[in-house]
């Protein structure tokens, strides 16, 4: 029975929500109006905040289904109640990361023309459709967990949508992958870091909102489940940490890459703090320690922990994105070069208000749409050792 | 995207060239729209052929006479597209000059780099919409009709050659159509070449009279520029990523 | 009134929204004038272009001069194919007013007033130049005095070239 503190507080949430997403839109305008003069891209940093913001909505919006896959693919129980919950995780997120790409685009305006004008060999072509068709596969997913008689069609489904996200998010690390001339990425290596990285990133903020809707229903989650999905975000952080490692160490070992991994990771400036600071200590090692530690371990250092596991993924897709597009791109090999148009030189890039105001409203799309799904539909997932407010 | 055939437009004005002003040619012959183009001469010029895909247009730089400091191509070409002259981070640049020092001998040269114009350009396979394009006899550009600035090519491209337009522009020149959001780089002047003419970092840089550039048909072995390649030793920028670029250098 | 109340609630509803239409039917036809625009919608100018009739008949023109402009676009950009005729440079020569040496820097100009009047909108002269290149030495078929074309009137009409720009207003 829903109180009227209940009602008050999902319209209060939700308006926060959309006068987030208003904000975020505000600022797309703004960006279109003046262009991207009034954002600190520039000719070097030509992807800035908004591409952070978008990139780890749609990696943490294919991560998320993990959750739906380990229920339905592999047969857990736990995560089998979560699915529902996840499904509509993953098309809120994926929505909010779509509409600040689109809205970052010099021009917006044409953004049907790349709904209608197509050159397949490249990957943003094939994202058109692979986003899109997530969407969709996941709507349909839902359907066939919601609706009566339809939940033998369920498994493969779910099947469907476990490879759908898994090619999607290959074809997000082939965005950077493919760029054959950037010592940044360049790398077949990115495919599966990307997709480990979603995975880890996904079961974070499922955790976080998990937490969240709980506290707000007066109910505890059961420790035995809390455990067991805190400690797959622990063994997802590992894992990453492990990829992340092997492509460094690996362009390490390529003379001409030398100098490019000692500026992210060491010489500069505000990358190596990022990265050392934010992805490995805050975003990794910390996590860790809450998770895994005996003592440490509880409902409240889990919720600590996936949010520093977001807020480590924020830096770290800063250093990824940014970064290597601050490092000069060597067209020279041998030489020192200097031009007026910043070639050899490490490029500057500061965020401006407009950027972060993007993508920021595109978190708050996400949340909006979360927030009104769970309020239409019977997402909370419905535990037999459910136990009342203590 | 394929281009069209010409003749679809032919046949479409033959059927009406009685309304057309072809027929009524002497009394208009002295319609004057501007200095030296008189109506007469639009209405009776012929479409020109199009992009001859046996055509490979190219530039040789001999760097060795490239003087540091010089950016006579610079300005020819910020005059020609009415590119700002003193540009700021955010501001285009189609052409620029570098100065390059080897590390290990101290050896400098100076010379300028533009797009490319690679056989393989990597700006065109991830253009999603197929706004960046290579035409037929091996220009690369961008169509800004449905360029919708997501600058994923200025990422791919290995020379840094494109620039993003990042506020309104006013006062173009009628033949460098570019606005706010959208991708440009060298055209290798497409609207001169069409013309039969040269680029306009050419024609300065020959005018000035220190001939570090010269441009041609590649494919064409009788051209001025295809045997001086054969003759002299020329390199690509980035060889190694086997883009097969329609520019080089001699003396880098 | 009380005869009203007697029908059903359908036919009720239905005699409210005809007795709605005609009344909003009453108020547009009060208020529009002649020529079918509404008030404050200024008709378009038409600046007459110097030359007479260039591609097609100005019907032709109004209804389809978007998909010549697409299609000469397609086939110079990516074709190389460059039909003077068509192109949009020499529309502009033509149609730029005499006034503004413009096709879009005034209310009045050429491209600005009909596509106002249209309410369409285009985002042409966000990148294309919409004053001819030689602006500066612009030879006047204006007559600088009186402003008519007279002059260019006569002559096209002795050359009986169909040009309703040259034809006298209503």
């Amino acid at each position: 029975m829903r109180t009227r503190a209940d009602i008050r507080n999902f319209w209060l949430l939700a308006s926060l929500a959309a006068a987030i997403t208003a904000v975020g839109l505000g600022a797309a305008y703004y960006m279109a109006v003046h262009g991207h003069i009034v954002t600190g891209m520039n000719n070097e940093v030509v992807w800035g905040l908004p591409h952070v913001f978008a990139i780890f909505m749609i990696v943490a919006a294919s991560g998320v289904l993990n959750v739906a896959s380990v229920g339905t693919v592999f047969g857990q129980p736990v995560y089998k109640k979560r699915a529902p919950l996840a499904g509509l995780l993953s098309i809120a997120l994926l929505t909010g990361g779509l509409m600040v790409l689109m809205l970052d685009l010099g021009r917006p305006d044409r953004v049907l023309i790349a709904a209608t004008h197509f050159n397949f060999t490249s990957v943003f072509a094939w994202n058109v459709f692979l986003y899109s068709g997530m969407v969709a596969i996941v709507v349909v997913y839902l359907w066939t967990i919601f609706e009566r008689g339809m939940d033998r069609y369920t498994k493969p489904v779910g099947l469907a949508v476990l490879v759908w996200r898994f090619v999607l998010t290959t074809g997000t690390g082939f965005i950077f992958a493919f760029l054959v001339a950037r010592q940044a990425y360049q790398s077949a290596l990115l495919a599966p870091l990307f997709i480990v990285l979603s995975l880890g990133w996904g079961q974070a903020v499922f955790l976080i909102t998990q937490s969240a809707i709980f506290a707000w229903n007066g109910r505890v989650l059961d420790d035995a489940i809390r455990h067991r999905m805190a400690r797959l975000l622990g063994i997802f952080i590992v894992a990453a940490l492990y990829l992340v490692a092997v492509y460094y160490l690996t362009n390490l070992y390529y003379a001409k890459q030398v100098s490019f991994v000692r500026f992210i990771l060491l010489d500069g400036g505000i990358y190596p703090l990022l990265f050392w600071g934010g992805y490995v200590l805050i975003g990794s090692v910390l996590p860790l320690l809450l998770l895994f530690h005996p003592k440490l371990s509880c409902a409240r250092t889990t919720f600590a922990a996936s949010a520093l596991v977001v807020a480590g993924a924020f830096a770290f897709l800063y250093v990824f994105i940014v970064g290597g597009q601050a490092f000069p791109l060597e067209i020279f090999p041998g030489h020192v070069v200097s031009s007026s148009f910043g070639d050899g030189a490490i490029a500057a890039y500061v965020p401006r208000l407009p950027e972060l105001l993007l993508g920021v409203g595109g978190l708050g799309a996400a949340l909006l749409l979360t927030v009104v799904g769970l309020r239409a539909f019977n997402f909370m997932p419905q535990d037999d050792s459910v136990s009342a407010k203590s | 995207m394929k281009p069209e055939t010409p003749t679809s437009a032919r046949d479409a004005d033959k059927s009406n060239r009685r309304g057309f002003l072809g027929v009524a040619a002497v009394g208009l012959a002295g319609i004057l729209l501007a200095p030296g183009i008189r109506l007469i001469e639009v209405a009776q010029a012929a479409p020109s052929t199009g992009a001859d895909p046996k055509v490979r247009w190219g530039m040789l730089i001999d760097s060795t006479k490239c003087r540091s400091g010089c950016t006579d191509c610079v300005t020819a070409c910020n005059a020609e597209h009415g590119l700002p002259q003193n540009p700021k981070p955010t501001d285009a640049q189609w052409i620029r000059k570098i100065e390059i020092r080897e590390i290990r001998t101290g050896r400098t040269q100076s010379l300028p780099v533009m797009c490319q114009h690679c056989a393989e350009p990597p700006c065109v396979d991830v253009c999603p919409t197929g706004a960046s394009f290579k035409r037929a006899d091996g220009i690369v550009l961008v169509d800004k009709h449905i360029c919708i600035g997501c600058r994923y090519c200025m990422l791919a491209c290995p020379y840094k050659a494109r620039s993003f337009i990042h506020e309104p522009v006013t006062d173009q020149k009628p033949d460098a159509p570019r606005g706010k959001g959208t991708v440009e780089s060298c055209t290798m002047c497409v609207h001169k070449v069409d013309r039969g003419e040269q680029p306009a970092c050419v024609q300065a840089c020959a005018a000035a009279g220190h001939n570090a550039i010269i441009f041609g048909n590649l494919n064409d072995p009788q051209s001025e520029i295809a045997q001086r390649v054969r003759n002299i030793q020329t390199s690509q920028l980035r060889a190694d990523l086997k883009l097969d670029p329609s520019v080089r250098y001699h003396g880098i | 009134m009380r005869s009203l109340r007697k029908l059903s609630r359908a036919a009720q509803l239905w005699l409210l929204l005809v007795g709605a239409a005609l009344l909003t039917g009453a108020a547009l036809l009060l208020t529009a004038d002649v020529q079918g625009a509404t008030a404050g919608v200024p008709m378009p100018v038409i600046e007459p272009a110097r030359g007479g009739q260039c591609v097609k008949d100005p019907d032709y023109m109004r209804r389809n001069h978007m998909h010549v402009l697409e299609h000469q676009a397609e086939l110079a950009v990516h074709g190389g194919v460059r039909d003077p005729r068509l192109s949009l440079k020499t529309c502009i020569q033509c149609h730029a007013s005499q006034v503004s040496r413009s096709v879009a820097a005034t209310k009045t100009d050429f491209c600005i007033s009909c596509h106002t009047f249209a309410a369409v909108q285009t985002s042409c002269f966000e990148c294309h130049a919409h004053r001819p290149a030689n602006a500066s030495a612009f030879p006047p078929l204006v007559h600088p005095t009186t402003g008519t074309t007279a002059h260019l009137t006569r002559q096209v009409l002795a050359l009986d070239a169909q040009t309703p720009s040259a034809a006298p207003r209503p």
